[in-house]
């Protein structure tokens, strides 16, 4: 479970999001976000999935029908699959970039050029200037449906035993390089700690920040899997005498590390070290995910060309490793429903998931610059799972009951819970959880009414920018509906499977 | 790097270093339980 909860999202989204909003103005909400959020939702979230299990239910529309009579919380559960399909298809464009980027090490395309022209590098790859990221895109693709089609996922989470502890020694290995970085020292202009005094600078003046709070609740849960239903499917399978408690907190605890400890400590500085602050934020405004792509290549190549080829091979197959993982547990859940409820075989499930994911990636990779990518992470990775937490923990804690939910949570536990926990599931989590959506509400609907694009708009002056954001609104709008669309067909599809279910005359709530 | 951003970082960094390296302790010092377990994939392959 380790091995899916450590993932790009630690090395590659958290600097991005940090620096998004404003480096130590975000690092106390996700602090904050992570103990009373994504702690107490890791013990929800296991104990759904073991509960749901035990009446064979592996995915979330049936596992939360089985916490109660009311028949809407199934459509509830769609997210639980939605969230899996729409994070896989960006997630899958981002993990083909690290695939890329080894034979780019390889093919020493990095050597020679200054840091803007390694940032420049990845700016006409994502630019679509060759084929090369659409078959780089397709080859993972495929790879992640074919080791779903076969089974192989368990062959790959062995694998994981030994390339996770690799990426972690090897990360620690960059930090330690990254802090010690200097100004003047292979070609630096500040040194890392600037990069670290970014982001640890508390900044309380703008602590109750709603969009703040929602980016960093959406990276909590998106780091930890949670609000995304593969941690249900995951627990599904775990027997009543079998514990969850000490799984969720070794995995949770030891995601957080690798993000906190080692995550913060490398792209941060070696960005700000060889770009500055300013242009560092700039640079993240737009594609803010690749900026690991656009910076770590140069400082390889400030180590001589053969360090520069293995630091490059190793560190984003290392990472590639690590997307994999993740992006086989999103595939998960949408396969165990298919294969649940229309009793598919797993061959045709894994390549239904992977032709889903392929037609609502490619917006993603053909419009990557018209901002299809980041509304994707926005709309997917981070609302959609504060929405479905928010929701769950309401039905955890309120309608399912704490006295059951407690009693699930505690079976079997290699651990004493503390006993607090119960509190804060019933009532801090919800609270700050609810006041987190409910208060970023409004930035919600300026995104949905384009808001920030209709300024830039007003204030352009040359056409061909006008143009230029006039077509992104409309690709924007357009997947928009896209997803909305996804999600409103998979619960046509639970819709079918619960009438399914009913005349074979088989358990719902 | 200023002195609040040094003991937020080292505050954080060493709390959440030591909570990981208990729980990792603790999946180490727990004794298996008996098979069959959730599992199958940590299971010996039986030789015939």
């Amino acid at each position: 479970m380790a091995g899916n909860a450590v993932g790009l999202g630690n090395f590659l989204r958290f600097p991005v999001q940090a620096i998004q909003n404003g480096g130590g103005a975000f690092i106390i909400p996700y602090l904050v976000c992570f103990l009373l959020m994504g702690i107490p939702l890791l013990y929800v979230e296991w104990a759904m999935g073991r509960f749901g299990g035990k009446f064979g239910h592996h995915s979330t529309p049936f596992v939360l029908d089985a916490m109660d009579k009311r028949k809407f919380w199934k459509y509830i559960g769609v997210f639980g699959i939605f969230t899996n399909v729409a994070v896989a298809a960006y997630y899958c464009y981002l993990e083909s970039w690290t695939l890329s980027w080894v034979w780019h090490s390889v093919a020493r395309d990095f050597a020679g050029k200054t840091s803007d022209e390694v940032a420049g590098f990845f700016g006409n790859y994502i630019s679509l200037t060759s084929y090369e990221p659409i078959i780089f895109w397709i080859l993972c693709l495929l790879l992640n449906t074919w080791i779903l089609s076969k089974g192989l996922s368990g062959g790959v989470e062995k694998a994981a035993k030994i390339g996770m502890p690799l990426l972690i020694l090897f990360g620690a290995f960059l930090a330690y390089k990254a802090i010690t970085l200097q100004a003047g020292e292979h070609n630096a202009v500040n040194p890392g700690t600037l990069g670290l005094s970014f982001l640890w600078t508390p900044q309380f003046n703008t602590i109750f920040e709603p969009k703040v709070w929602l980016a960093a609740a959406g990276q909590i849960f998106f780091t930890l899997s949670v609000g995304m239903g593969s941690i249900q499917c995951y627990a599904s399978y775990v027997k009543s005498k079998d514990d969850i408690a000490l799984n969720a907190m070794s995995a949770g605890w030891m995601n957080e590390f690798v993000e906190v400890v080692l995550g913060s400590a490398i792209i941060i500085p070696i960005s700000v070290g060889y770009l500055g602050i300013d242009k560092v934020v700039e640079m993240t405004k737009s594609g803010g995910l690749g900026l690991g792509f656009k910076t770590l290549p140069y400082l390889f190549e400030q180590w001589g060309s053969v360090l520069a080829v293995v630091c490059g091979v190793f560190w984003f197959g290392l990472l590639f490793f690590a997307g994999i993982t993740s992006s086989l547990a999103m595939g998960t859940p949408v396969m165990a429903f298919l294969e649940d409820e229309f009793g598919w075989k797993r061959n045709n499930a894994a390549w239904m998931f992977g032709f889903v994911v392929l037609i609502l990636g490619l917006p993603t990779v053909l419009f990557f610059n018209y901002g299809v990518f980041d509304e994707y992470d926005y709309w997917a990775g981070t609302v959609s799972l504060v929405v479905f937490a928010l929701v769950e923990i309401i039905l955890f804690a309120w309608v399912f009951g704490m006295d059951k939910g407690w009693k699930e949570i505690t079976e079997g536990a290699d651990i004493k819970v503390p006993v607090i926990f119960r509190y804060i599931i019933k009532f801090v989590t919800p609270l700050i959880l609810g006041w987190v959506f409910f208060a970023s509400l409004p930035g919600i609907w300026d995104k949905i009414k384009n808001v920030d694009i209709d300024k830039q708009i007003l204030a352009a002056t040359d056409p061909a920018v006008i143009e230029q954001l006039q077509t992104q609104l409309l690709y924007v709008n357009i997947s928009r509906i896209g997803l909305v669309a996804i999600w409103l067909g998979i619960a046509y599809l639970v819709f079918v499977a619960y009438k399914k279910r009913i005349k074979e005359g088989r358990f719902t709530s | 790097m200023n002195t609040s951003a040094l003991i937020m970082m080292v505050t954080t960094e060493v709390i959440i270093s030591a909570i990981t390296f208990y729980y990792f302790w603790k999946v180490l010092k727990t004794p298996a339980k008996k098979e069959p377990d959730s599992y199958s994939e940590n299971d010996e392959v039986k030789k015939s």
